[in-house]
């Protein structure tokens, strides 16, 4: 598999794809490159018309001036200008509002695509990097859209235009013109391309920097209770130091590339000047043609240091397409629309019929295991840290797919339903208590819809959290944010609620109370066993305490289910459990 | 904004001092430079001119330019080290600055804002300086300078000149007025969106465990729907900027050529010439004036960030520290006790006292354990011994002195503290557990060893490729949860404290080690007075003192067994744990 994958990516051109994904805005695109040419070529007429003036000026110098046709040349110039103006702008106009409907429906995609991806996918990614995908990528896409593209081809248009027109105007100077500007600009590249090292440099350097900080602020407490301050204050002033160096330098070559662009403009006008001036006086062209090439040589410098920077930014967002196209092509869960298996009534028979499953396919962690379990049975999944509990919430709720064998719900395989009906059945409380921006009451509801303020009073009276939504400042519509004043334990317990309120047939309770106090956990234990009550349950805990009373044990030990059974048969066997519970009792 | 230029070193401003200069140089050149077309010109028109002439003109023409590069590099490179500098110097203040805050600060800002203020807000000031010191000193010498060099020559070209920098200030304007707070808007949108997605990947299996796919899908949309909008807003308008500058510029252009053909047809025979001559220069100072204008606009661009960048620096630079060093003048009684008088405490800006009147005492050697529900307070007590905060009321003593007496270092160095999230930091085991400063010298191999048995780490760091020199990552995410909680109680241990605290230290500890560790601390670390906070009573049942906290107060004191038989809530705590048997057998 993974050499199809890599195949699947190795075809692609970031920039193709690129190129399809905007396949429907290509009439805008195109119209904005039709308007990008139009745009050329006024702006090439305006020197060949400045050029007459001029000439018609000369002849004014020594005889009799033609004003006539100057103020009839200097109008149709105005209003070419005019023109030029609100083509111009039209362009950009409809390259700004593309870029943005383009950027939209990426975070659009990459939002849904977030939907559609298997959570092996977030277990092996950092949750940075897809966070840095809709922020970042998304956004250097949509500047890059907005300059680069119709740049690229209005400064291609000018490039060409002015040389040919310069070409068609005096070959002589023309030559010599381009000539200087080439090779100004081949100079400068070298000296960019040279210092490409800083900027790497002072990007690795940066990054060890701020990897320091964010580890001391985040240990702030730690370091100050073991007065560690003036040792990272010497290891931060170290990493600033060695930064400063490489910074600086990258800031500079930065900082010289708009002198340098300056200073190729400047060449190519003295030689121009220069040239014109000598061919002038011998007679071979007229002033007009030196003020034509003034403006035609600016015509072409400008464009060629337009498209250098245009096709830097190019590369940056080759780039970050290439991240998001790889994204967007990662496999996704099997597409379940053709399944229709629903089961009207759960009664909550769960059976494990030789289920195998392992994270990656050489390490098998769960054998060939197999347990009947009956309408409202509690079944307690217990082990050390790190035994792999989770791996059987992974595999009831279709999170991972197992192997080999299937689990079934009153006799039908969860394979055979969506993994929406699936995740419907199993009401659900993590170990992380995972709460998002919003009110309480939208925590609470979440997605289930007409839950009413009588039913949320209830649930939060069963679970002890009506003390603390009376003292928040309102109620159930207190917004929850990152620094409300929430303790770990009353998260837990909001979580719970939300699981009561979504009251489904089975329940599934990862850690679910572990990070709550006992007091607490009393409360939110009479609110369970009223959960539980009649539904078959599925604890995961590391208090022994709370699971004695279930119906089936299973202890879990480095990924594997070691034994199984009800606390008495496992406390008869003498095993693992037997020895992790008695160690609890034991005086320190 | 101007305040940030405050952290400028005296050496600094000698750079920014030498910028200005070789602009003034540069500006000079560059308007040089057209003078010598001017020559030019006339030597074109005249007849007979000498073609050695011509090519004495071309080649101070070439000087100009090859003198207003290197102007412009001399600039850049002192705009370079200025622009460093000042970032360097920002970036130390603020690290520095976070480091003194007592953790009420830190609070107040939230550690992941002091990062971004340390990181980002000061790259954003660092690219303003250096683009700053070079467009926005210049364009307004350069504008100032064409026009009064056009000044003398014609009123016409002046007023055509400065009404197009009046266009092109007007346009500057709608930029400011009508895009710059669409993107300010769009940067805090931008955070709002980052909220949305990391929610949603964040909680990706509670959102599949509940289908709530499409209610994060709508939350989503509607942030991205806003962030769409704004942009699209302050892009049109900006798209208005380049055809504005290119009509200025040809316009401009014309302009001149337009009033010098009348300029000419009207001046006497023998003045003709100089007006031709000055015309072609003319068209030239404009073009500048307008390519100054368009890096000025680069700078409005990034003004705003870094506008708002510079205030959370300074609003960082500006938060005095609220706790204060002691002078270290307590008398000290005994060695290893502690002992909270009256005690209460309030959290900025909270409407509770988080304690109410906690009043205890701890001798040496001795065990105290503080239970209670979630959020009663707890965590909040064993934190104002190091000093973290400072009380609101009442006072904490330490070896008999009150704790704002003491060096806070002088403090810190006689507790051990194990906080509730363990945090490791990037280096070896060794550095993890020899780590900070106690005024004694580091622990040497056999304290570390010790340090390790004593929190059952011995084992699995032994397993690790190198042993106690193993490489911890940063975060520690090279070792499990459990792992990383028992080197945190190797940490505090191998310090040799006079007080050990342990903020639920355990709980993240399987029964059997938890035991052990607990066995080991009581034979080896005898003589250290040890607070632990707890929510399992088979952790605390042996201790000389067990605390019960509701709501901030002191409800019950005494040991296990004391408590069993007086105090409610800690009998419907231990029930909670232990069945009737249990506790009667126990």
């Amino acid at each position: 598999m993974p050499d199809r994958k890599q195949k699947k990516q190795g075809d692609k051109n970031p920039l193709k794809q690129f190129m399809q994904y905007i396949g429907r805005f290509q009439a805008w695109i195109n119209l904005s490159i039709i308007l990008s040419l139009v745009a050329a070529i006024l702006n090439l007429i305006g020197p060949n018309a400045l050029s007459k003036v001029t000439d018609l000026i000369t002849e004014g110098l020594t005889g009799e001036m033609n004003t006539f046709w100057i103020v009839r040349i200097c109008i149709l110039l105005v209003l070419l200008y005019s023109l030029g103006w609100a083509v111009n702008y039209a362009e950009g106009f409809i390259m700004a509002t593309v870029a943005q409907r383009i950027t939209k429906s990426m975070r659009s995609d990459i939002s849904k695509k977030i939907n559609r991806l298997p959570l092996r996918y977030f277990d092996s990614h950092n949750t940075g990097d897809t966070l840095s995908l809709v922020t970042n990528d998304v956004d250097t896409v949509g500047q890059m859209l907005n300059q680069s593209l119709s740049t690229i081809v209005l400064n291609i248009s000018l490039l060409i235009g002015a040389a040919i027109m310069m070409f068609w105007t005096n070959w002589k100077m023309a030559f010599l013109g381009i000539l200087a500007a080439l090779l100004g600009f081949g100079i400068s590249l070298l000296i960019i391309s040279r210092s490409q090292k800083y900027f790497s440099q002072q990007q690795a350097e940066l990054g060890a920097l701020n990897g320091h900080i964010e580890e001391t602020y985040s240990g702030l407490l730690v370091i100050k209770a073991y007065n560690d301050q003036r040792h990272v204050r010497s290891e931060f002033k170290k990493k600033n130091d060695i930064l400063y160096k490489s910074n600086w330098k990258s800031q500079f070559f930065s900082g010289i590339m708009q002198p340098l662009m300056m200073f190729i403009g400047n060449l190519a006008y003295v030689v121009v000047c220069v040239t014109g001036a000598v061919l002038a006086i011998r007679g071979e062209i007229t002033f007009g043609v030196i003020v034509a090439f003034m403006l035609y040589i600016r015509n072409f410098t400008n464009p060629l240091q337009n498209l250098a920077q245009a096709f830097s930014s190019l590369q940056s967002m080759t780039a970050a397409c290439e991240r998001i196209f790889t994204f967007l092509d990662e496999e996704e869960m099997e597409d379940e629309s053709a399944k229709t298996t629903v089961i009207k009534h759960v009664k909550g028979d769960v059976q494990f019929e030789h289920v195998s499953f392992g994270y990656n396919e050489n390490r098998e962690i769960i054998h060939d295991f197999s347990a009947d379990i009956k309408v409202g049975q509690k079944i307690a999944i217990v082990g050390p840290t790190g035994a792999g509990k989770t791996t059987m919430v992974n595999l009831l709720m279709r999170f991972y797919e197992v192997n080999k064998g299937k689990i079934t719900i009153d006799g039908i395989s969860t394979k055979d339903m969506k993994r929406e009906t699936v995740h419907d059945i199993f009401g659900m409380v993590l170990q992380d208590t995972w709460l998002f921006e919003g009110t309480v009451r939208e925590n609470l509801v979440y997605n289930r819809k007409n839950v009413t303020d009588a039913e949320l009073d209830q649930v939060c009276n069963a679970v002890g959290l009506s003390d603390l939504i009376h003292q928040l400042p309102d109620g159930y519509d207190t917004v929850l944010t990152d620094d409300a004043a929430i303790s770990a334990g009353q998260k837990q317990l909001f979580t719970i609620a939300r699981a009561m309120i979504a009251d489904s047939p089975l329940m599934i309770l990862d850690e679910a109370t572990s990070s709550v106090d006992t007091r607490t956990e009393l409360q939110v234990q009479k609110a369970m066993d009223m959960l539980t009550e009649g539904r078959t349950s599925f604890v995961i805990a590391h208090r022994l305490s709370t699971i004695r009373n279930a119906d089936c044990i299973l202890v879990m030990k480095d990924g594997d289910i070691i034994e199984s059974g009800t606390h008495d048969e496992l406390m008869k066997k003498g095993g693992f459990y037997a020895d992790l519970y008695n160690s609890q009792f034991d005086a320190a | 904004m101007l305040k940030i230029f405050r952290y400028l070193k005296k050496k600094e401003w000698g750079y920014a001092a030498i910028c200005v200069i070789f602009i003034v140089f540069q500006v000079w050149l560059d308007l040089k430079l057209p003078d010598y077309m001017s020559e030019i010109t006339t030597l074109v028109e005249t007849e007979g001119s000498a073609m050695s002439d011509i090519l004495h003109a071309g080649a101070c023409m070439l000087l100009c330019a090859v003198g207003s590069m290197a102007a412009s590099i001399v600039t850049g490179y002192f705009a370079a080290k200025t622009a460093a500098g000042l970032s360097y110097t920002l970036r130390e203040l603020v690290y520095n600055k976070t480091l003194d805050f007592s953790m009420k600060e830190v609070r107040q800002f939230s550690a992941d804002s002091l990062l971004n203020r340390t990181t980002n807000d000061v790259t954003q000031i660092q690219t303003l300086v250096a683009m700053g010191l070079q467009a926005i000193i210049k364009a307004p010498i350069l504008a100032v300078w064409a026009i009064v060099k056009i000044w003398g020559k014609s009123w016409q070209w002046t007023l055509a000149t400065a009404l197009a920098v009046i266009i092109l200030i007007i346009a500057l304007g709608i930029t400011l007025i009508f895009a710059v707070p669409r993107f300010r808007k769009i940067q805090s949108l931008n955070d709002r969106l980052n909220t949305v997605t990391r929610e949603q990947v964040g909680g990706i299996r509670v959102v599949r465990a509940y289908n709530a796919e499409e209610y994060h899908g709508k939350k989503f949309e509607a942030q991205n729907d806003e962030i769409t909008e704004n942009n699209t807003v302050a892009n049109r308008v900006m798209a208005l900027m380049s055809p504005t500058m290119s009509f200025l510029n040809s316009g401009l252009t014309l302009a001149v050529y337009w009033i010098g053909a009348f300029l000419i047809l009207h001046a006497s025979a023998d003045a003709k010439l100089g007006i031709f001559s000055d015309m072609v220069v003319f068209s030239n100072y404009a073009m500048q004036i307008i390519m100054a204008f368009i890096m000025l606009n680069m700078i409005f661009v990034l003004l705003p960030r870094a506008q708002v960048s510079a205030n959370r620096i300074m609003e960082v630079l500006n938060t005095p520290v609220s706790l204060k060093d002691g002078d270290g003048s307590g008398e000290e009684s005994g060695q290893g006790t502690v002992e909270f008088r009256g005690v209460s405490f309030r959290y900025p800006g909270a409407g509770e006292d988080a304690l109410k009147d906690i009043s205890f005492t701890v001798g040496k050697g001795e065990t105290c354990a503080l239970i209670g529900a979630t959020g009663s307070g707890k965590t909040t007590a064993i934190n104002l011994i190091p000093r973290f905060y400072d009380v609101t009321q009442g006072e904490i003593l330490v070896d008999g002195v009150d704790v704002r007496k003491y060096r806070q270092d002088d403090l810190r160095s006689r507790i051990g503290y194990c906080p509730q999230k363990a945090k490791l930091f990037s280096g070896t085991v060794r550095s993890n557990i020899a780590f900070g400063d106690s005024g004694k010298p580091a622990p040497d191999d056999k304290e570390v060893q010790t340090a390790l048995e004593i929190s059952q780490s011995a084992e699995f760091v032994s397993k690790m490729k190198g042993g106690a020199d193993a490489p911890i990552a940063q975060n520690g995410t090279n070792v499990s949860g459990g792992q990383k909680q028992r080197l945190s109680i190797a940490r505090a241990v191998a310090r040799k404290p006079e007080i050990l605290i342990f903020d639920d230290s355990f709980s993240a500890l399987d029964y059997r080690t938890d035991r052990e560790v607990r066995r080991q601390l009581g034979e080896k670390t005898k003589d250290a007075a040890k607070i632990i906070v707890a929510q399992r009573i088979s952790t605390i049942r042996d201790a000389d003192q067990i605390l019960v906290l509701d709501h901030g107060r002191i409800v019950g004191k005494g040991t296990h067994d004391e408590l069993m038989a007086s105090c409610t809530q800690y009998q419907e705590i231990a029930a909670s744990q232990l069945t009737k048997e249990e506790l009667a057998n126990a």
